[in-house]
């Protein structure tokens, strides 16, 4: 299992969107993305895109206001996250047409559709823009 | 529509949130919404339920517990609907875990949906199952699972593949079922398929060697075929990414070959010619391909040695290692971490760039490269390496100075070829970042240069001048106390010169200075303080010259407001102005400390250890018998060791000092007094036992208290100072701590003094408060509570309640008894311990209410005490 949670958060540190692929409780998520976006927010471009922190190491990017950061184990490509990363922003992108912070918001259970779509119980399933969307659009078009 | 359902749409909600400027106003806005969100559930709402549960997912989202919506989770999955049944399983997975026991209600409605003719309906229960079974479950929908192995569509295949994954990590009998399934998905040409499949098959390979077998055996060519035509397969939009197909399928492709190549060499050979392949022409200039470059060195690495690809390897490490991008030096970093068991010689070649790399201004490559370094290192280069870490400790980062600090000293203890050269290289870390050094690390450094015998002058010299210009390093100043008093004179008179050495020329004086600089030293903290009583005493031993000047130093502390000081100023003291005859013998040089002991002590064997220890003061070499030895106890560890359990196994300082430096821990407090005692009598030699000596004085203390009430400040042990305590029962001690009258030693010599208080008077009750300090611990105040009734009647069923402000924290010992007799005729006793966090700045305030009967009729009183002492 490599991946173990997906979090955007925004500038201000507010989380946008958490899913986790093993047990936290709701004080330690808390506590873990508070640290986490603490180390993160603080680094600089120029610095790497790579935190360590307790047993995970945390690869994130940002895309304007927001911080995708995805916690891996020590097995994972932390170079193939950092793409992995891109692929959700690209297909995130396709689906709401230049996608933004309060899309998320607004459209998080859509956003949990593609993501279990893309990955589940923390392995990369498609990597293709196409299939990935097919069953998230289809619930639009039965409602 | 219920009247009480908000009926806001999750859209409202959200822009709500949106809107709320403070946290507290968002907790009000998501306290309506649950409110309002729960009744719904109450009223058993079937039209909003799917909004509820999406209102729910946000709320959890941003850290609220949403407990009471798990239930509806499953309403909407049993419903049969798919756009129910869609937002059931999301907040199935948001909102649940496999240790809740709700769980087990859901495994019917999966099992039907599993069996369900639509297939994006089976799609989401596979999702949720591989999300979320626990084993259980993963027992019971096995079969289904393995049947959709081979269902029609891919889709459906490819989280049934993620799915199985799930299920054999949770039951790991179930795998050899997954064999031969796995096996037939290596074959498909869809992306999805592959992948999981791939992922699926390296799982099974880390549970079961069987089907690592298998799948080498029958698996390595197909598999080295579809990456071949994956690395060459044409332009193909849908996964193309920069320029090459699907990195991700590539990179887990890699991940398998490794598993299967890795301790094999035929499947190693079969994979050669592809991993040179992918590793010369895979293009570096965007991530993609350089995750594939990544991933296939570590396949190279891990499998079977062969040379020339290790070489290419190793070339892509060192262009990683070169490269401007830092997330690129980061990952070859990682790397050569992992190169360093299969090839050290080719990661030695790189050590120059990564030193570079420690000294990084990216805190996430300098933690790499310092692990490198560390791995790095052996008996050949320790020297040059050990340097250029401690010259890049003076300019290093300060939240990166522990880590560092750490690995230089691991590192130097490790590899130091002789022992100058380990004094010299702890000197320099003491000197530039002694505060980050650990207690075992100095306590380690302290123990070698016992052992260095010929270095003592050596060392003492060093340390001196250190000093001179590093004296807010704390553990530094530690180790340059003990050592001038252990070696004070090789310092003055040169003794022991080495060839590299500069002379310098110290007076008895200048060493006194620097002792006395260290426990003046505002900064310095009580085992600091401690250890330059100890060092002092020694001095006024080994200079005669200074010995009045020592004295006056000393005699400074006898007011100290730490116990432990104060203590050990009356003591020696006495030793120095009464004991002339003794103090020579006194004050002789440590016995080498145990090096073996030390080692395994700080293995954490305590039990061999404190067998040992008994060891050193038995054979001790300064040959006076009886008197002396217990003296000894006194600077050394055996006695203390035996009562004292909890100390922890590396303090062999903080014993050798006879200091019990945890005042925190329970018994600590008791158990500190106690040695106190032992030491002290000890010192004396009075005939008895010293352990028995000590606790019938603790006995006549506790059956004093109980008897009488008013002096109950004896009878709180962690209170009291240990003078007072021994003027009260031993009179052969009168003469060490002179100038205490053998009468009432509860108020005079209990270091800091407090008066007591009349905290709460009424008619008929009158409450008074005697104060105590903590040793070591200035904050804390133990407060002795004596009730007395001055009324007729007899009060029954007394209880005596306080509550104090935040800052304050409040501890209730149990009271003596809850009956009060008439007229004064006895009283309650009852400790409290008071933690001022804001010591020094606010005073202690105190409510409190007492409740007790009068012939079975309740009264309360009540009151504020606000006359507490204001130091307190």
């Amino acid at each position: 299992m490599g991946i173990r949670f997906i979090i955007m958060v925004n500038k201000q540190g507010q989380t946008r969107l958490a899913q986790y692929y093993e047990y936290l409780t709701i004080e330690e998520r808390r506590a873990l993305e508070g640290e986490i976006v603490r180390k993160c927010l603080s680094r600089n471009d120029n610095q790497c895109s790579f935190v360590e922190h307790r047993n995970y190491k945390i690869v994130y990017r940002r895309y304007a206001s927001l911080f995708f950061m995805v916690g891996v184990d020590n097995e994972e490509n932390e170079l193939a996250i950092l793409e992995f990363i891109h692929l959700l922003v690209e297909t995130m992108d396709r689906h709401f047409g230049n996608v933004c912070e309060l899309d998320i918001m607004f459209h998080l259970e859509k956003v949990h559709f593609m993501l279990e779509e893309m990955v589940m119980n923390g392995c990369i399933v498609e990597t293709s823009k196409p299939n990935i969307l097919t069953p998230v659009q289809l619930i639009d078009k039965t409602s | 529509m219920n009247p009480f359902s908000s009926g806001t749409r999750l859209r409202d909600m959200i822009r709500a949130i949106r809107a709320c400027k403070t946290a507290a106003e968002e907790r009000a806005v998501v306290r309506k919404e649950c409110a309002a969100i729960r009744a719904a559930i109450n009223e058993n709402d079937n039209d909003y339920r799917h909004r509820n549960l999406a209102k729910l997912m946000f709320i959890h989202m941003l850290g609220y517990p949403t407990h009471f919506g798990q239930m509806e989770c499953l309403k909407l999955i049993a419903s049969p609907g798919f756009p129910e049944k869609r937002i059931g399983y999301l907040g199935l997975m948001l909102l649940l875990d496999e240790r809740q026991e709700v769980l087990m209600l859901v495994t019917n409605s999966l099992k039907q949906d599993l069996n369900h003719i639509n297939q994006y309906i089976v799609g989401l229960a596979l999702c949720a199952l591989g999300n979320i079974c626990s084993a259980e479950m993963a027992r019971d929908l096995a079969p289904e699972v393995e049947r959709l192995l081979q269902f029609r569509d891919p889709n459906i295949r490819k989280k049934a593949a993620l799915c199985s994954i799930r299920i054999i990590k949770k039951v790991p009998d179930l795998a050899e079922n997954f064999i031969n399934p796995a096996t037939s998905l290596l074959r498909e040409k869809h992306h999805g398929v592959l992948i999981t499949g791939v992922q699926l098959c390296t799982d099974l390979c880390k549970i079961s060697t069987e089907a690592l077998e298998h799948i080498r055996k029958k698996c390595t060519e197909g598999l080295v075929r579809t990456l071949k035509d994956l690395a060459n397969s044409p332009y193909s939009p849908e996964y193309d990414i920069a320029g090459i197909t699907d990195p991700f399928l590539h990179i887990r492709l890699l991940k398998l070959l490794r598993v299967l190549g890795e301790g094999d060499a035929d499947a190693s050979d079969a994979m050669n010619d592809i991993l040179a392949q992918v590793a010369t022409k895979t293009e570096s200039n965007k991530v993609a391909g350089n995750a594939i470059l990544y991933e296939c060195v570590q396949t190279i690495m891990s499998i079977e040695d062969n040379g020339g690809l290790r070489v290419l390897a190793i070339n892509i490490l060192g262009r990683f290692l070169s490269n401007r991008d830092n997330n690129i030096r980061y990952v070859a970093l990682n790397m050569l971490m992992k190169a360093v068991t299969a090839d050290a010689q080719a990661v030695q070649r790189h050590r120059s760039t990564i030193l570079e790399c420690v000294k990084d201004s990216d805190a996430s490559i300098r933690k790499r490269a310092l692990e490198l370094v560390y791995v790095l290192v052996n008996e050949t280069n320790v020297k040059p390496l050990a340097k250029e870490l401690i010259d890049y400790l003076e300019v290093s980062d300060l939240d990166f100075r522990g880590d560092l600090t750490a690995k230089i000293c691991s590192i130097v203890a490790k590899f130091s070829p002789e022992k100058i050269w380990y004094i010299d290289q702890m000197l320099k870390v003491l000197s530039e970042a002694g505060n980050f050094v650990r207690d075992e690390v100095w306590h380690a450094l302290v123990v070698v240069i016992s052992n260095a015998s010929e270095l003592h002058g050596y060392t003492v010299r060093s340390l001196y001048r250190a000093f001179q210009t590093s004296a807010e390093q704390e553990t530094l100043v530690r180790v340059t106390v003990w050592c001038i008093g252990e070696y004070g004179d090789f310092l003055v008179n040169n003794v022991g010169m080495l060839d590299i050495e500069d002379p310098i020329t110290v007076t008895e004086s200048d060493a006194v200075d620097v002792v006395e600089i260290a426990i003046k030293r505002h900064a310095s903290d009580l085992t600091t303080k401690a250890m330059a009583l100890v060092a002092l005493l020694k001095l006024s031993s080994r200079f005669p010259s200074c010995s009045e000047r020592i004295k006056e130093i000393i005699v400074q502390f006898k007011g100290s407001l730490v116990l432990e000081l104060q203590q050990r100023a009356i003591e020696f003291n006495s030793v120095i102005s009464k004991h002339q005859n003794i103090r020579s013998t006194l004050v002789e040089r440590m016995p080498v400390l145990d090096e073996a002991t030390f080692i395994g002590r700080r293995a954490g064997s305590l039990p061999s250890a404190a067998s040992t220890t008994t060891a050193p003061s038995v054979n001790l070499p300064n040959g006076v018998a009886k008197p002396v030895a217990p003296l000894v106890d006194l600077l050394d560890l055996s006695s203390d060791d035996a009562p004292a359990p909890s100390s922890s196994g590396g303090d062999l300082l903080h014993d050798l000092l006879g200091v019990d430096l945890s005042p925190a821990s329970q018994s600590g407090a008791g158990q500190s007094s106690k040695k106190g005692t032992d030491v002290l009598l000890d010192l004396l030699s009075i005939g008895s036992p010293a352990d028995q000596g000590n606790s019938s004085a603790v006995d006549i203390l506790s059956s004093n208290s109980s008897n009488k009430a008013p002096d109950s400040s004896l009878d709180d042990l962690s209170s009291i100072s240990l003078s007072s305590r021994t003027t009260s029962n031993a009179a052969p001690m009168m003469d060490l701590l002179d100038g205490f009258a053998p009468s009432p030693p509860q108020t005079e010599n209990n270091g800091p003094v407090y008066p007591s208080i009349t905290a709460f008077e009424s008619s008929s009750l009158r409450l008074t408060f005697n104060f105590s300090k903590e040793p070591g611990n200035p904050q804390a105040t133990v407060i002795q509570a004596t009730f007395m009734n001055l009324s007729s009647n007899t009060y029954t069923d007394f209880v005596f309640q306080a509550a104090v402000p935040k800052f304050l924290q409040l501890h209730l010992d149990p009271a003596s008894s809850n009956t009060l007799p008439a007229s004064g005729d006895g009283s309650i006793t009852q400790s409290l311990k008071v933690t001022n966090s804001q010591h020094g700045k606010k005073s202690i305030v105190m409510r409190i209410r007492i409740a007790y009967k009068i012939n079975g009729k309740d009264t309360l009183e009540e009151g504020q005490i606000n006359n507490f002492p204001r130091d307190l």
